[in-house]
């Protein structure tokens, strides 16, 4: 090997070992790029001395030639290794830079609110229609022959004292032929139409009904009182359903809504739309039991108002109020809570 | 309707104790309302005489009362009653006792000066309702002595119970003793009563003419004579009181203890005062005047019943009360009673026009029992007879109207176990109906022909029997069983698309709210809405007299209620309906029934406030509503409408029709509600919205060639709703634009007043190619066109 090759050699083992130690000094991945074009670039050193190999012997080519090679290798290497050290720095520093108290997020969306007695509402309309019933409304503004005549309770029967009701000012409509309109006190209305309709259609029965919806008391607004509430009723009509069914629908509610633990009772009341009638109560976990509501077989009277035949058909129907489930069930002090949409209330629920 | 358990026990022999008879009495649908003991034991309370009562020095409503308590000596006590005076007894409360309610009694100073004691009204001593001033004892009972043993109290318990409309008969101590009797198997009695008869024939000294049948259905009119009106002994006082009654004198209080215990309200006259001893039944005269028992002087209508004597004066309102002119007092020495059975209806009628409501009215209007009248008046000469010595004179007048008689009904047993799920047998169903007086002989191998008694007015058909049965029976010895229902149980598309609504309005952070929907009058008004709200005939307060037309006022009224409790900007939303007359009624039954209403103009509508917002937030949610509930398409058409900015409002249009307004509430509305933010406003007709076919999805393949975007900032001026420019611009592009987003709206003086830069996005994408650049610029350039041409607009550079 010529002294010339050896020569060449050495300076080459120089240029790596300086250029090692730059690159593992660069201070950015711009200085990187200036250091890899000054040492590995066509004009760097290392390319000037590739071009100078055809200078050589045979020998002295093979052996700057395999000493190049070594070269650029390592100082490939070297810059491969500081591009990844500075690109890990950089990233650990923009991640430290990003870091977040997630908790002063916490708290901050703002979700709406259902009010307390449409929650009580829809769940109720859901576990009635998992026992395989409908749900049917009406309108608020009756007839006196939906809100009471068909439900057995012609002009002047004594038990109409048992709802005050409220009346439209006759003297605004034209053509009502003497009829009262009233704000329905009860939505026992609702049975009436569905009866009505499903002859009428030749839809039904059987019915298996559930008709929630606002009704109205001419009542002083009070801890105990609304003039308008909100109630849920159960209409069932078939071919030879008992009042043992009624019992029963009423016990599978009772567990379905109030827990499995809890049973149904029922006490003789009066209600002129349903004879037998009941009272129906529920057991409550301290042993006591709370009324929750009013059911019966409907009246063969009813039945024949809503052009049905009472020796073909049966029915019964319950009914409560959806208020009152929600003030007990939320511990709710004053029912004027309901009506006074104050959003500090409504957003307990 | 009160009762007592040893009171009962005079009818029945009733087992069990006042727990046992209190479920029993649940059981049977006379409900237990309250329950309480009376009649002592009372250690402690002592009888005692007031020696002197003076003023308290120092207090105006405190009385100094020295009682002697039998030992002779002066015993000052307090007391906050004036009604007693030197020389009555009364019941003294010793230093020591514990009272009924729990309460000890101390010696302490009142103000300065010691009261040794209490004395006692008669609800401290839980004898009756009276808290007027204390109980002053009567006469004759010695001082010093435990007060249970000089009155002869009895200890018993009260039962308050909620009789309902159809059981008139249990308005009386024997018809409750008649249903517990049934029900535990025992003998049931009413004595039959047995007065002393002496004197002349009454029917020498009056008659009595029914000259309206109707009205009277029977007619009894006995004489006593030998009447010397005095207090009435403790043991009938203290049931009085029990049942919440006061007591007044012998004959009154016999009168009113015939009444709690038989059911037949009756009526005493002095017969001195009875010109004639004449009495005639009939209407009132128009304008005919009569003062009441009570002391207050009415005017009668045609349609009230009346009782009047031989001049033809009216002397009682028949059923409710009667007059003062024939009242008994002091002098009275012989008495006319008055046992009658009074048309149900006329008496309702009567009671409610004077608002006059009697122990009597409420018997005589559910309907009392035409078959009591004489046994009744016997039982009051009994009783009278047995206390004050009187006798009742032979002779009666009972006169017939148009009363009610028995009916007998056909029950068959397979009616009564197919209403009640029940297997019983037509000699079951006998039984359990025999002993409350309904009596059933069998007609035919399965069925019954039962007679209704005249006792039940309320029962007139076979399923009254029924519910009798299952009375008897027991409700709570029924099977309990499920029926199936045929159909699937689910919401309907429409019910399942308000929830829909509802779950947006949820997620837009809004909460619920639910106003009463009445107005006070001028409400509307003051939201700028014309005054069109029907009006309620008996509204309780003017406040609460107009139904709304619009869910504004309700709505406004809860952000202001907010915004004074330190919340502002609160989003709220109703579900609720409206009422206009609309159209007209709707009363035919047939034509309601189809049509789902009565008022044409009740409908169901969407209300949203978002106080401290802008229009533009409303018509976002309105976006959110719509997309949720997945209805469409929606449309806005800017107007002025009523009550709201005129230059912040759109009519919505949803599926090609007006289905509500967005915008913002006008200021001078607000103004006069008191709101000092901002309320963007959505109002949606629920009915509409919810009536829409749900959209239902065709899916499409998503594109797997790349899309091009390109921007196109227009000028148009003010009055060029963006919605007709982005229509524009979706007719010119074609079906190619995937995308079309307004994304910068600007004024700027350079761009000149009245106009105004609209910057759309237009992304395009073919299913089956990679669009060419030649493709989009063709597009791009008719979109500029149509857009210039048709809004005279101009493109920015």
């Amino acid at each position: 090997m010529s002294a010339d090759a050896v020569e060449l050699v050495a300076e080459i083992e120089e240029l790596v070992s300086g250029g090692t130690q730059a690159l593992a000094g660069a201070a950015d991945l711009d200085a990187l790029a200036a250091l890899d074009a000054d040492l590995l670039g066509r004009r760097s050193r290392l390319g000037l001395l590739k071009a100078s190999l055809r200078d050589l012997d045979d020998d002295g080519r093979r052996a700057v030639g395999a000493a190049l090679h070594e070269a650029r290798r390592s100082l490939e290497e070297a810059s491969a290794t500081r591009r990844e050290d500075l690109r890990s720095a950089a990233s650990a520093a923009r991640l430290a830079a990003e870091a977040l108290d997630l908790t002063e997020a916490s708290g901050r969306a703002r979700v709406g609110h259902a009010h307390p007695i449409t929650r009580t509402w829809e769940e109720l309309e859901d576990v009635f229609v998992g026992m395989g019933f409908t749900v049917a409304s009406g309108p608020e503004v009756e007839t006196d022959w939906f809100n009471f005549e068909a439900l057995n309770l012609p002009p002047s029967h004594p038990a109409r004292s048992m709802w005050d009701t409220l009346y439209l000012d006759a003297g605004q409509f034209e053509g009502v032929g003497g009829e009262q309109l009233l704000l329905r006190t009860h939505t026992s209305p609702v049975q009436v139409r569905t009866m009505l309709r499903a002859v009428e259609e030749g839809s039904g029965p059987p019915i298996y009904v559930v008709c929630p919806g606002r009704v109205y008391r001419r009542d002083t607004a009070d801890a105990t009182h609304l003039p308008v509430f909100h109630q849920i009723e159960l209409l069932v009509v078939d071919r030879s359903v008992s009042m043992a069914d009624l019992a029963g629908t009423i016990e599978t509610f009772t567990k379905a809504y109030f827990g499995r633990e809890l049973t149904s009772r029922l006490r003789p009341s009066y209600f002129p739309f349903t004879e037998p009638s009941a009272e129906v109560d529920i057991s409550q976990p301290d042993g006591t039991w709370l009324e929750v509501g009013g059911c019966g077989m409907v009246h063969p009277n009813v039945l024949r108002a809503c052009g049905l035949d009472p020796e073909e058909w049966s029915g019964f129907a319950f009914g409560f109020g959806i208020d009152r489930l929600t003030k007990i069930r939320h511990q709710v002090e004053d029912l004027r809570e309901f009506v006074t949409n104050d959003v500090r209330f409504l957003e307990q629920f | 309707m009160r009762v007592t358990l040893n009171w009962l026990r005079e009818f029945a022999p009733l087992r069990g104790d006042a727990d046992e008879v209190g479920a029993l009495l649940d059981d049977l649908g006379l409900a237990v309302e309250e329950r309480w003991d009376v009649g002592g034991p009372l250690p402690g309370v002592v009888v005692a005489e007031v020696l002197e009562v003076r003023a308290h020095p120092d207090a105006d409503r405190i009385r100094l009362v020295d009682v002697d308590a039998g030992d002779g000596r002066a015993l000052q006590v307090a007391c906050g009653a004036s009604n007693m005076a030197a020389g009555d007894l009364v019941a003294l409360a010793t230093v020591g006792t514990t009272m009924p309610d729990g309460m000890e009694i101390a010696a302490r100073r009142m103000r300065g000066e010691m009261s040794n004691g209490m004395l006692c009204s008669s609800r401290e001593l839980r004898l009756g309702d009276d808290h007027g001033g204390i109980l002053i004892l009567p006469a004759g009972l010695e001082t010093g002595a435990a007060l249970t043993d000089a009155l002869g109290l009895v200890p018993d318990t009260v039962f308050d119970l909620d009789v309902l409309p159809n059981r008139p008969d249990a308005l009386s101590v024997a018809g409750v003793a008649r249903d517990l009797a049934a029900r535990q198997g025992v003998p049931f009695t009413v004595p039959e009563p047995a007065p002393e008869v002496a004197g002349p024939d009454a029917l020498a000294a009056m008659s009595v003419e029914v000259l309206d049948p109707v009205l009277c259905g029977r007619f009894v009119a006995r004489v006593l004579s030998g009447v010397q009106v005095g207090p009435s002994p403790w043991w009938l006082a203290q049931r009085l009181l029990a049942a919440g009654m006061r007591p007044i004198n012998n004959v009154v209080d016999v009168s009113n203890y015939v009444m709690l215990e038989l059911g037949q309200p009756n009526h005493t006259y002095d017969l001195d005062l009875l010109p004639g001893g004449r009495l005639r039944v009939r209407r009132a005269h128009p304008g005919e005047r009569l003062v009441t028992l009570d002391g207050v002087e009415r005017e009668l209508r045609a349609e009230d019943g009346v009782i009047a004597d031989a001049d033809d004066r009216a002397v009682g309102l028949a059923g409710v009360m009667g007059g003062a002119s024939t009242e008994i007092s002091a002098t009275t020495t012989e008495v006319l009673l008055e046992l009658a059975w009074w048309d149900p209806m006329s008496v309702a009628l009567t009671s409610a026009a004077h608002n006059l409501h009697s122990e009597a009215s409420l018997r005589f209007k559910r309907g009392t029992d035409p078959d009591l009248p004489p046994v009744a008046a016997a039982r009051v000469a009994e009783v009278l007879g047995s206390i004050a010595g009187t006798r009742l004179r032979p002779g009666a007048v009972d006169v017939e109207g148009d009363r009610p008689w028995p009916v007998t009904v056909g029950v068959r047993t397979a009616r009564v176990n197919a209403v009640l799920g029940t297997e019983l047998s037509r000699d079951d169903i006998a039984s359990l109906l025999d002993p409350i007086g309904f009596r059933a002989v069998a007609d035919g191998p399965d069925d019954l022909a039962v007679t209704i008694p005249t006792f039940r007015p309320d029962a007139s058909g076979e399923i009254d029997v029924v519910e009798e049965v299952s009375r008897l029976h027991g409700l709570s010895r029924l099977r309990k069983s499920v029926p199936t229902s045929p159909h699937v149980g689910r919401l309907s598309a429409e019910q399942r698309s308000r929830r829909s609504v509802r779950r947006a309005l949820l997620a837009a952070g809004l909460d619920e709210a639910m106003p009463m929907p009445f107005l006070a009058p001028g409400d509307l008004e003051r939201c700028g809405l014309p005054p069109t709200g029907l009006v309620l005939a008996n509204p309780l307060a003017t406040e609460e007299s107009v139904l709304r037309t619009s869910l504004l006022p309700g709505l406004l009224g809860a952000v202001r209620h907010n915004a004074n409790h330190r919340r502002a900007g609160v989003g709220l939303y109703e579900l609720g309906r409206v009422f206009e007359a609309g159209e007209g009624v709707v009363v035919d039954v047939a034509a309601s029934a189809a049509a789902g209403r009565v008022l044409d103009g009740e409908r169901e509508q969407l209300g949203v406030v978002l106080a401290g917002r802008e229009a533009p937030a409303a018509v976002e949610l309105l976006d959110q509503v719509v997309a949720i509930a997945g209805v469409g398409p929606v449309a806005l058409r800017p107007e002025v409408l009523a009550g709201l900015h005129p230059g912040r409002g759109a009519v919505v249009e949803l599926a090609g029709a007006d289905a509500g307004q967005v915008g913002e509430v006008h200021p001078d509305v607000l103004a006069a509600w008191g709101i000092e933010e901002r309320v963007a406003w959505l109002q949606l007709e629920l009915s509409h919205l919810l009536a829409l076919p749900p959209r239902v999805v065709r899916a499409r393949t998503v594109s797997r060639f790349p899309s091009t975007d390109i921007d196109l900032a227009f000028v148009v001026g003010d009055l060029v709703p963006a919605a007709a420019v982005r229509a524009t611009i979706l007719s010119a592009a074609g079906d190619l634009l995937r995308r079309l987003d307004l994304f910068d709206v600007f004024r700027s003086d350079a761009l000149g007043a009245g106009r105004r830069s609209l910057a759309f996005r237009l992304r395009f994408q073919a299913e089956d190619r990679t669009l060419t650049d030649a493709e989009v610029s063709e597009l791009r350039a008719s979109v500029i066109d149509e857009v210039t041409v048709t809004h005279g607009a101009e493109l920015r550079a």
